[in-house]
């Protein structure tokens, strides 16, 4: 295998669980076990699934300023952002925060649920290289951060409840993080194990 | 297809044998490169090909084979230098405007900062000031540092430049939060008369930095920075 971070050649590593091998020349991550992977893996992205429904449908917080209420979810967020003129950062607000997270989470059990049957998912390939270049746009992490800025942004105005949505977007960024963690690039081996062997 | 079934898979890499990853030596004590050994790993699937073509299509996923992303330091310099020019905008336009009873207040991202650092919050304070100001800086003035010394296959430091660009993959992504914060609280203040919130263009020109600098990491080749003269040069002539 080869380091993509500085082109040096490895022979393939034999990894135990939860082991990383890092090149030791720039230490960009080579490789991760991958053993029990597909299995921990799709129930994690199906109660993603759940708790990304659960965040998106209900209000994250809501505002009191001298009995008025004011509420909003995050698809609510971007159409105000958008009817202001701002559609551009509407669409990466919207991108980034639920449609990419999303396609991961789709694709990833569109790959694994025929994977686990030994079987290779319609386009396969298409997918996984869609996934690959997905990982780095999905910011749910980052917008759990920016809820919490704002919430503390507007105590001091106003009165903030958490919604119900917040709570799911914690737990979905904990989830996520596990889900996103494991790399894609395992997939391919898993997926074609005679290919493997043949060159073996 | 014919350049694929030319090009051989190499068993002897992909065989799952040897304990923790040991380099292939090319004498010097130094790891061999795929480059020098007439190696071209898929950017999509990792599939290792011997003597494969330049461009020719991997015989496990079909994307086209490359030893270096294709014009990446062109490519680089120029989501870099239109980043360069966002920040400037990004920083003194306003990002968000409140209008309340007590009149209307246009907030850059600094007056922000300095709104969290008069009331109190200073941790809170020196949080967006990193997320917003420091790292979009710093990424811009890294990958500068980069892309530069990548283009004069500069020796200079190798290792710690391999660092700096871990390091802008993982915090690249964390200066989206100011655009989060902007995006909520427009969303949510909307109460007519007496408080309202509507983000300002400065939030645009902002996201288009985040998103121009993390183009511009992604499109960067980390294994230039490696690459001795010779492979280098020659690479950059083939894909230029």
């Amino acid at each position: 295998m080869v380091c993509e971070g500085c082109d040096a050649v490895f022979r393939r590593p034999a990894l135990g669980r939860r082991e990383v091998a890092r090149c030791p020349r720039c230490g960009t991550e080579l490789a991760r076990h991958h053993g029990l992977q597909q299995q921990r893996i799709l129930p994690l992205a199906v109660a993603s699934l759940i708790l990304f429904a659960i965040a998106n449908l209900f209000p994250i917080v809501e505002i009191e300023l001298r009995g008025l209420h004011s509420q909003t979810t995050l698809v609510g967020a971007v159409v105000v952002l958008s009817g202001e003129g701002m559609s551009l950062v509407a669409m990466l607000v919207l991108a980034t925060t639920l449609l990419f997270p999303l396609a991961q989470l789709l694709i990833l059990c569109w790959v694994l649920v025929p994977l686990a049957r030994g079987r290779r998912a319609r386009g396969f390939a298409w997918m996984l290289a869609l996934l690959q270049s997905l990982r780095p746009w999905g910011m749910v992490e980052v917008f759990l951060l920016g809820v919490l800025v704002a919430t503390i942004k507007l105590s001091g105005m106003a009165t903030v409840i958490a919604g119900a949505a917040l709570w799911a977007f914690v737990a979905l960024t904990v989830l996520l993080t596990v889900v996103v963690s494991f790399d894609p690039r395992g997939l391919w081996d898993l997926a074609f194990p005679a290919d493997e062997e043949a060159a073996a | 297809m014919s350049t694929t079934a030319r090009a051989r898979r190499m068993a002897a890499l992909a065989a799952h044998a040897a304990t923790p990853h040991l380099p292939v030596r090319a004498g010097e004590g130094e790891p061999a490169t795929a480059a020098q050994q007439g190696l071209i790993e898929c950017h999509r699937c990792s599939a290792v090909w011997q003597d494969a073509p330049e461009g020719a299509a991997c015989g496990r996923c079909g994307a086209r084979l490359h030893r270096r992303k294709r014009q990446s330091i062109a490519l680089t310099w120029a989501l870099l230098v239109a980043a360069a020019i966002m920040y400037l905008p990004a920083n003194l336009l306003p990002v968000m405007i409140t209008r309340s009873l007590f009149g209307t207040q246009q907030d850059t991202i600094l007056s922000g900062v300095i709104f969290f650092w008069v009331s109190g919050s200073y941790g809170l304070a020196a949080l967006i000031f990193t997320a917003s100001f420091l790292v979009p800086l710093f990424k811009l003035s890294a990958l500068f540092v980069l892309v530069a010394m990548a283009q004069r296959h500069s020796p200079w430091r190798r290792r710690e430049r391999a660092r700096l660009y871990q390091l802008l993959e993982i915090i690249g992504r964390w200066s989206m939060l100011d655009v989060f914060v902007v995006a909520l609280l427009s969303g949510l203040v909307r109460m007519q008369g007496l408080a309202e919130i509507t983000a300002g263009v400065g939030i645009a020109a902002f996201g288009a930095v985040v998103v121009l600098t993390m183009l511009a990491s992604l499109s960067f080749d980390p294994r230039l920075t490696w690459d001795t003269d010779t492979h280098a040069m020659q690479d950059d002539k083939t894909t230029t």
